[in-house]
C-alpha cells in the first residue's frame, strides 16, 4: 500500500495532464481552452517537483541548517519557477488572441473559428 | 458529431497513454530515493562558492543565469505581445463601451481596510525582493507581489485611479531598463575579461542583505521588469474592458 501512495505525486500529474488534455479536445470556448492548457501545465510542476523529492530532506534553503545536510534536489525547484512565469505570460498572451478574435469574428467557439478572413 | 468522434478517439489514446504512464512510472527508482548528482553538488557549494544560502535562486540567478535571461525575454516578448494584439491603431474610433462604471466609490470600511493592506504589500515586496539569496523569494516573485499594490488601489478606487498611478510611459521606461541591465550586467562580466553573466562582484559576508554579488542584484533588476510587465498587462486588458472597441459591421 504504501508504495501505490508513493506513486502518487506521478499518477497526479498525469490526471492533471489528461483532464487539461481531454478539456482542451472537447473545448466550446476559447477561454475554457486557455484555462485548460494553464490546468495541463499545472501537471509539470506536480511531477518535477516529486522527482526532486528526497525521503527526509530538507527544503535547500542553508539559512538556518547547515550546508552538508541533505536536501531536495534545488535545481528541479528552480525549472519549476521558469515553468510558472512562463504559464503566466503565455496565459495573458493567449488571452490577448482570444479577445481579438472575438473582435473580428464575433464568436469564441473553436468550430466557429474554422473559416479565415482578411 | 464531429466533436462526438474528436472525444472517442481521444479517450482511446488519452487512455492508452495513461496506462503506458502508469506502467512506466511503476519501474521507476522508489520515490523519494532521488539521485540526480547536480542537485547535490549546488546543494554543498553554493554557500561556499557564492554567499548565498538560497539554493534555488544561486542556480536561478547564477549557475543557471543565461537561461533566466531567456526567461525573461520570454516574459518581455509576451508582455510586448499582449500590448501589441491590443493596441488601438490610430485614427480608430474607440467609444465607452459601458461596461465599468467608473464613478463608484465604495464605501469608507473598504477603503480604511485597504489602505493597511496596501502597505504590508510594499514592505512584504521589498522584503521579498531583497531577500531572494537568502531566503525563499527573489525578484520574480516580488515583482508579482509589487504588482499587485495598483490593482489593490483599482478596487478601493477606480478605474481613474489606476490609470494615473500606473503611468504607461513610465512603466514601458522601467520595464526596458530592467530587462537590459540584466544584459548590461552579463556584458560588464565579459569587459572585465569572464565569461557572460559570471558574478563579478564582492561576496560579502554570507546572511547579509549585500552578500552574494550579482544574485542580489539581477534579482532586483528582474523585480522591477516583471512589476512593470504585470502593471503593463493588467493596464492593456483594462484599457480593453473600458473602451471596448466593437467589431466592424
Amino acid at each position: 500500500m504504501p508504495d501505490i501512495l508513493h506513486l502518487a505525486p506521478y499518477y497526479v500529474a498525469a490526471w492533471l495532464f489528461f483532464c487539461g488534455l481531454y478539456g482542451l479536445v472537447s473545448s466550446r470556448h476559447l477561454v475554457h481552452s486557455v484555462i485548460c492548457l494553464a490546468i495541463l501545465q499545472s501537471s509539470t510542476y506536480i511531477l518535477l517537483l516529486g522527482i526532486g523529492y528526497r525521503i527526509g530532506g530538507a527544503a535547500p534553503i542553508f539559512a538556518d541548517i547547515d550546508p552538508g545536510k541533505l536536501t531536495v534536489d534545488p535545481i528541479v525547484q528552480a525549472l519549476m519557477l521558469t515553468d510558472v512565469v512562463v504559464e503566466a505570460v503565455v496565459v495573458a498572451l493567449l488571452l490577448a488572441m482570444v479577445v481579438k478574435a472575438h473582435e473580428k469574428s464575433g464568436t469564441v467557439s473553436p468550430d466557429e473559428l474554422r473559416t479565415l478572413r482578411g | 458529431m464531429r466533436e462526438r468522434i474528436r472525444v472517442r478517439t481521444f479517450l482511446v489514446f488519452g487512455g492508452l497513454f495513461l496506462f503506458l504512464f502508469c506502467y512506466a512510472v511503476a519501474n521507476l527508482p522508489p520515490w523519494g530515493s532521488y539521485r540526480g548528482p547536480y542537485g547535490d553538488v549546488i546543494s554543498r557549494v553554493s554557500v561556499y562558492e557564492r554567499h548565498a544560502t538560497d539554493a534555488v535562486n544561486a542556480v536561478n540567478y547564477d549557475y543557471r543565469a543565461f537561461d533566466t535571461l531567456g526567461e525573461e525575454f520570454i516574459l518581455f516578448t509576451a508582455v510586448l505581445g499582449v500590448m501589441m494584439l491590443l493596441r488601438r491603431e490610430e485614427g480608430t474610433v474607440t467609444r465607452d463601451a459601458g461596461k465599468v462604471k467608473d464613478n463608484i466609490r465604495l464605501s469608507t470600511t473598504v477603503r480604511v481596510t485597504a489602505m493597511p493592506v496596501i502597505l504590508l504589500t510594499v514592505i512584504f515586496g521589498f522584503y521579498i525582493g531583497l531577500h531572494g539569496q537568502l531566503t525563499p523569494g527573489g525578484g520574480f516573485q516580488a515583482g508579482v507581489i509589487l504588482a499587485s499594490i495598483p490593482f489593490l488601489l483599482y478596487v478601493c478606487e477606480n478605474t481613474e485611479t489606476f490609470r494615473r498611478i500606473t503611468s504607461h510611459t513610465a512603466v514601458e521606461v522601467i520595464e526596458a531598463l530592467g530587462a537590459s541591465s540584466y544584459v548590461l550586467i552579463g556584458m560588464t562580466s565579459l569587459v572585465m575579461g569572464a565569461p557572460f553573466l559570471s558574478n563579478f562582484l564582492p561576496l560579502g559576508t554570507t546572511g547579509d542583505v549585500f552578500s552574494s554579488g550579482t544574485i542580489a542584484l539581477i534579482s532586483v533588476c528582474i523585480g522591477f521588469e516583471v512589476t512593470a510587465a504585470f502593471l503593463l498587462v493588467g493596464y492593456t486588458y483594462l484599457e480593453e474592458i473600458i473602451t471596448g472597441e466593437l467589431p466592424e459591421e
